[in-house]
């Protein structure tokens, strides 16, 4: 056994109200520079729709993640070493900028300078590709916000697998949920085996994936590979981009960007420990329905002295298992199992889980009655479907969703009853197997969510491999130019592509 | 041309200035700015005519300069046995014909989508329709030698160009004048072939390199993990 720890995120989707403040501050401090503009290293989507880029989730389009050979070997389902390497000159499931959007501006100064006339003046669409005004804007990052187009489009949704769909296009049945995604830093992740420059690598220390941007020759099959399409290439240099965690902010022991400006608070960053050495087993499962469980099994419990002895041995700070035994991922995931991972059948093994959302219980059938099941309310009657969940969250495994979601109501029922003297609330626990402490702490975690409960995150400990005197004073994130914050000056070896200032907006201070 | 002066040196001189700013700008760039060097794909852009132009092009060079490499250097003892120095130089014509072709095909599709379609003609740098124009006219003047060469079929020019450059590679500067005599068109040839890796170093053809690099893919395990704990685990171990 090899244990390494890593900082994992879970959102409680319940919780979400897809109010974009994650994409946006994140935008704001990491991909608001050209050749980013299309790129959200964090973005919100409103389920069911296709999402951002455009049917990402569809992997007979685009290849990504991994599939299990017959001899239960795993390789990219792109192909393997040499099939990538023989689509070198053009990466044949490479997604072009339209599918994600194309990024825009609007005319802003001609409403300052446009002349007297009989109509408004308007600010055309301005494209940040050409700098030529676009006839329409076709589709942009969000474009299925609450359910924005038609049913037709929306329901080509990839997790209506096995679901009656065509009621849920009616306007009484209709449901809706909010997903924000963001880079998965997977266990097994395609997106470092796609590489064929070696440039991606997953950090030992705490879990997080980068890409090294000195590395990285632009060949785009962590594009194509990475299933969550969370690799984003930069087309005006040229590099492969994608979310860094907010690594500099982790390794001060401060939450993420999202997470910290999230306003429904839902979402928790905590220390995962696991066997390194059993990821490769954990990933090859035959059934995909297998894979929550097996990665499941993989998170190892940090209050056995055995666990720590040997996280010990292999490097694990003190801070670090201190900080495992508080994780609210841990407890989520592992103690409550309410926590899921996106999409475990791309055998990536991702470690950004999502506790499933509650719905209102469909009573039409019967109005005023609903279907309960024990003391529980029949969750199978929600209106968001579980086969639907179950397909977003579990490979299509209903069970573990049906748990989760009967525990989040039985810690509503619980509390419900005792807070207006119905009773203990015992019996609603016993039926969701859930014990007066943990359902206590699920209130804590998840109702309050205290910012100190939500984020446990260790400080990184640098001081044991780098001179940090030596880094005194230098800058911190930059693309190799120094700390120059401006457009890099083009070199005797050519700066970024192009040279044109394509965004006719003009500070006014100068 | 052929002033012997000037032969010298566009023949036995130019040829050394061009390989010493390759190789020493290559190296340059690679240390001195990383960040710089890549293959500048345009493919996410629109990809158009590149999935077929770009196929087409790499898989038809990569067959020309393999051809290139093997045809002049390769030693007389190690092609003699085999073929005549007819059925070599015939060899070399028909496949270098063949791909050469296949290789402009796709150029020539792939300046046109660079020309053509705004998003990337607006996104290139002036090299990088320099560097594939040059390209371009130095596939043509490698196709204009396959019926020159074919009204000489004794192999006699064959041997005098194979002698030209490895004679370069050995490091004789007095091989160039063997290039008095030459027909244009080879001139041409070999002096845009240097010129091309003369301009290397400070356009996107320093990805051959990188696409050489690649091949270091086929043999390394699927996952990377990096540690900062190098020091931790010396000391751990002294």
């Amino acid at each position: 056994m090899k244990i390494r720890a890593q900082i994992a995120m879970v959102m409680n989707l319940d919780k979400c109200i897809g109010c974009h403040t994650c994409s946006v501050t994140c935008k704001q401090v990491w991909t608001s520079r050209q050749g980013m503009e299309y790129a959200w290293f964090n973005n919100v989507e409103t389920k069911p729709g296709i999402g951002y880029p455009k049917d990402w989730e569809n992997q007979e389009r685009w290849q990504g993640g991994w599939k299990r050979k017959k001899n239960g070997k795993i390789v990219p389902k792109q192909g393997g070493r040499l099939s990538i390497l023989a689509k070198i000159f053009a990466n044949p499931h490479l997604p072009e900028i339209d599918d994600y959007y194309e990024p825009f501006t609007f005319d802003y100064e001609h409403l300052q300078h446009a002349k007297e006339s009989p109509t408004t003046p308007v600010a055309r669409p301005l494209s940040l590709l050409t700098g030529k005004p676009m006839e329409k804007i076709e589709w942009g990052p969000n474009w299925e916000e609450i359910l924005g187009g038609e049913f037709d489009k929306r329901s080509q949704d990839y997790n209506f697998e096995a679901v009656q769909k065509d009621i849920y296009g009616q306007f009484e049945n209709t449901f809706m949920m909010y997903l924000p995604r963001l880079c998965e830093h997977c266990l097994n992740p395609a997106c470092v085996a796609s590489c064929p420059s070696g440039s991606i690598y997953k950090r030992e220390e705490d879990g997080i994936v980068l890409i090294d941007q000195d590395k990285c020759r632009g060949w785009r099959m962590c594009v194509s590979g990475c299933p969550y399409k969370k690799i984003y290439y930069n087309w005006s240099s040229g590099k492969a981009e994608k979310c860094i965690f907010c690594y500099p902010r982790i390794e001060a022991g401060q939450p993420t960007v999202c997470s910290e400006t999230c306003v429904g608070r839902i979402r928790y960053l905590g220390v995962l420990l696991y066997d390194a050495d059993g990821i490769e087993k954990a990933a090859s499962v035959e059934d995909e329905k297998d894979l929550y469980e097996e990665q499941l099994k993989l998170f190892l419990d940090p209050n056995d002295p055995a666990v720590q002895a040997q996280a010990r041995a292999d490097g694990v700070p003190d801070a670090w298992l201190e900080a495992a035994r508080h994780s609210p991922a841990y407890k989520m995931a592992v103690d409550w199992k309410i926590a899921f991972p996106l999409h475990p059948e791309y055998r990536t093994l991702p470690m950004v889980w999502y506790v499933p959302p509650l719905s209102p219980i469909q009573s039409h059938t019967n109005a005023g009655a609903i279907d309960t099941v024990g003391e529980l309310p029949d969750v199978r009657s929600l209106r968001i479907p579980v086969r639907y969940l179950a397909n977003l969250l579990t490979a299509g495994a209903e069970e573990p969703v049906v748990t989760a979601l009967e525990r989040l109501f039985a810690m509503r029922i619980h509390y419900r009853q005792r807070q207006l003297g119905e009773g203990d609330g015992m019996a609603v626990l016993e039926q969701a197997g859930l014990s007066l402490a943990q359902v206590e702490d699920m209130h804590r975690y998840l109702s309050i969510a205290n910012y100190e409960d939500r984020f446990v995150i260790p400080t990184s400990h640098r001081e044991d491999a780098e001179d940090a005197y030596g880094l005194k004073g230098a800058c911190g994130f930059s693309f190799g130019d120094g700390c120059d914050h401006g457009p890099s000056p083009s070199s005797l070896f050519g700066g970024k592509m192009g040279q044109r200032k394509i965004t006719p907006m003009r500070p006014l201070d100068n | 041309m052929s002033n012997p002066y000037v032969n010298t040196l566009l023949f036995g001189i130019y040829p050394y200035l061009c390989l010493a700013v390759l190789l020493l700008g290559s190296l340059i760039r690679f240390d001195r700015d990383p960040y710089t060097w890549k293959s500048d794909s345009s493919q996410m852009l629109r990809a158009g005519w590149l999935r077929i132009g770009s196929n087409l092009f790499h898989y038809g060079i990569l067959v020309v300069i393999f051809g290139h490499f093997v045809g002049f250097l390769a030693p007389h003892w190690m092609v003699d046995w085999a073929l005549s120095p007819i059925a070599h130089q015939l060899l070399a014509m028909v496949v270098g014909g063949i791909a050469g072709a296949i290789a402009i095909i796709g150029l020539t599709m792939l300046i046109w989508r660079r020309l053509s379609d705004p998003r990337i003609r607006l996104n290139s740098r002036k090299w990088d329709i320099a560097v594939v124009l040059m390209l371009w006219c130095q596939l043509a003047l490698g196709l204009l030698t396959v019926p020159l060469s074919a009204s000489h079929m004794d192999g006699v020019l064959f041997e005098t160009l194979t002698s030209y450059v490895k004679g370069i590679v050995t490091l004789d500067v007095s091989v160039a004048a063997l290039m008095i005599d030459v027909p244009l068109t080879y001139k041409l040839h070999i002096l845009l072939g240097f010129s091309l890796f003369l301009v290397s170093p400070f356009t996107r053809m320093i990805h051959i390199w990188s696409g050489a690099g690649t091949l270091a893919y086929l043999v390394r395990p699927y996952q990377i993990v990096r540690t900062r704990k190098k020091i931790i685990k010396e000391s751990a171990r002294s």
